[in-house]
């Protein structure tokens, strides 16, 4: 190509690319809610937005769909899940940055990292087969053993204890979203400039003290993201919780006993959708899905901002 | 001189791996009185500050040797904690150190709340005394609890010293402190030095040999890992002993 070519059009030319290529990943994105949108019309209109919201029945067999149950299940597994993986993430981010021997951090890291690259399906499979039988006989069995003779009353609130249900999704959800909380939080802690920490160690702080007041503080908003990552990753995880939840659309759950995600719930019954209104109803379900996404997102950001608002200049 | 003095150090090195940054060392430092330590950047001077208040500790695969006595007591020696060590002997960085995420008072009684000083009362206080000893009161009382970092940077450095000054160190280390600052900020500061001898120890890194001719009762010249002089300040610059010094406070090197 002749110089002036390249000197006229060269920036241009990149702009352009930049700007189709940009604009070609929001198209994809809207695409996907329209489309999701459409498929989900006819749910929709049977049963009104909000009604298909709040709607408890979700019952194939006589054509009623409300999306409350498995949009409870989706709210009650992230949030538990959220807060068992909170601490030990950031324990673990803690522990790499701060606390741990120099050739011992890489390999820390990596591991949690690599909690990460596992398959959803063999996180599944694990929970099937190793944390479901000491979760059933371990915990399950003797608390509705003691609750059974001791407190009746709480009976009903824990369930069968079948080890299929809630609790093992729960759990091996949280596990699952360790490693996106734990990233984010050591990178954030990683970039405290040593300064901040040298300044509260010459006020006569100890290591701890300086963590706890200095470098936390300062990371807070980094943090924070890897929060909000980790709970992205919660709402929409389908495969591990499916093979563990029990995949029971009725209300109300109990703790041991099955439940369903909208995740679960889509992977679940979508092969057997055979009326278009159990379709509409399982695509609406998903487009519930993305709001509920894109709610958090939202909120995310604006708690973001403010976090940040206080850290002022530097 | 036989009154004993506030800190001194005793044939200090301090080595990076094998390579030593510090050798041998012995500096007295003496009770309410400014001691500068001048010398070409790389000299070590900044490497012997930080043994002084152990922070060196805080550094892997840095090792310090040969003692450093404050109140004739080795702060190295078994069994002394570098926490208690730098609640003594505090310190002030190159740069401005405000943390963040707090107000001005917040930053200033930061040392204190680490003691447990919960009282707001003597907190208050406390946060008072240090900030007019940092000549800073003036200028912040009616916004404490403003964000730090809304603070210029000359105000920013006033800040941290005040902070050092609130948990009432014998000895106030300052490693180049005026530095990163404009002028005016660096007049204030030395202003505040001349003051704060009045209560406090100070040892002052700096690379700029008129500031330590104009604060300093006592200077140390270091060259290469090595204290080549130490004298009263009026006398080293007048009339410094070794050649080297001379070549370097006439400008020759440096």
């Amino acid at each position: 190509m002749p110089d002036w070519i390249y000197r006229r059009l060269g920036d241009r030319l990149f702009a352009a690319l930049v700007v189709f290529l940009a604009l070609g990943v929001v198209a994809a994105a809207l695409l996907v809610a329209l489309v999701l949108y459409q498929g989900s019309a006819l749910a929709f209109r049977t049963f009104g937005f909000f009604g298909f919201l709040t709607s408890q029945a979700w019952d194939a067999v006589r054509g009623q769909f409300g999306a409350w149950p498995p949009l409870a299940g989706t709210l009650i597994t992230a949030s538990a899940a959220l807060l068992l993986a909170f601490f030990p993430a950031l324990a673990a981010a803690i522990y790499v940055v701060e606390y741990a021997p120099r050739w011992l951090k890489e390999p820390v890291a990596y591991l949690i990292d690599l909690l990460a690259a596992l398959p959803s399906v063999v996180y599944g499979l694990w929970g099937l087969f190793v944390l479901v039988p000491p979760v059933r006989d371990g915990l399950e069995r003797p608390l509705f053993t003691w609750a059974a003779v001791h407190a009746p009353a709480l009976v009903p609130l824990l369930g069968p204890p079948t080890g299929i249900g809630l609790l093992s999704a729960t759990l091996v959800l949280a596990l699952m979203i360790v490693p996106y909380a734990s990233s984010l939080a050591r990178d954030a802690l990683a970039l405290v400039p040593q300064s901040q920490r040298e300044a509260m160690f010459a006020l006569g702080a100890t290591r701890w003290e300086v963590v706890r007041r200095v470098v936390i503080p300062y990371a807070r908003a980094g943090i924070f993201s890897g929060v909000v990552l980790a709970l992205a990753r919660a709402l929409g995880e389908t495969m591990a919780v499916t093979m563990l939840i029990g995949n029971a659309v009725n209300l109300p759950y109990t703790v041991f006993g099955p439940a369903a995600t909208m995740a679960s719930l889509i992977a679940n019954e979508f092969t057997e959708a055979d009326t278009d209104l159990h379709l509409s109803a399982l695509i609406a379900v998903g487009f519930v899905l993305l709001l509920l996404s894109l709610l958090t997102n939202l909120v995310a950001g604006w708690m973001l901002r403010r976090l940040a608002r206080g850290e002022g200049r530097r | 001189m036989s009154q004993p003095y506030r800190m001194e150090t005793q044939n200090l090195s301090v080595y990076y791996g094998k390579h030593p940054g510090v050798r041998g060392v012995s500096l007295p430092v003496h009770d309410r009185r400014v001691t500068a330590l001048i010398g070409p950047s790389g000299c070590g001077k900044t490497t012997f500050l930080r043994a002084l208040n152990r922070m060196h500790d805080l550094t892997p695969g840095v090792r310090v040797e040969g003692r450093v006595l404050l109140d004739g007591e080795d702060v190295y020696a078994p069994g002394v904690d570098p926490v208690v060590v730098r609640r003594r002997v505090g310190m002030v960085f190159q740069r401005p150190t405000p943390f963040p995420t707090m107000s001005i008072f917040e930053n200033v009684v930061a040392g204190l709340r680490l003691v447990g000083v919960r009282d707001r009362r003597v907190l208050g206080q406390a946060a008072e005394r240090a900030l007019r000893m940092a000549a800073l009161w003036d200028e912040v009382k009616d916004r404490l609890h403003a964000p730090a970092v809304d603070l210029s940077g000359g105000q920013q450095q006033r800040l941290s010293i005040a902070r050092a000054l609130a948990v009432e160190p014998e000895v106030l280390l300052m490693d180049e402190p005026t530095s990163a600052l404009d002028p005016i900020s660096t007049q204030a500061i030395e202003d505040l030095l001349t003051e704060l001898k009045n209560s406090v120890t100070i040892v002052i890194v700096t690379h700029n040999m008129q500031q330590a001719a104009r604060v300093s009762d006592y200077t140390a010249f270091f060259l290469d890992g090595e204290m080549v002089e130490f004298d009263a300040t009026d006398r080293l610059f007048t009339n410094p002993a070794d050649p080297r010094t001379e070549a370097y406070i006439t400008g020759r090197f440096g």
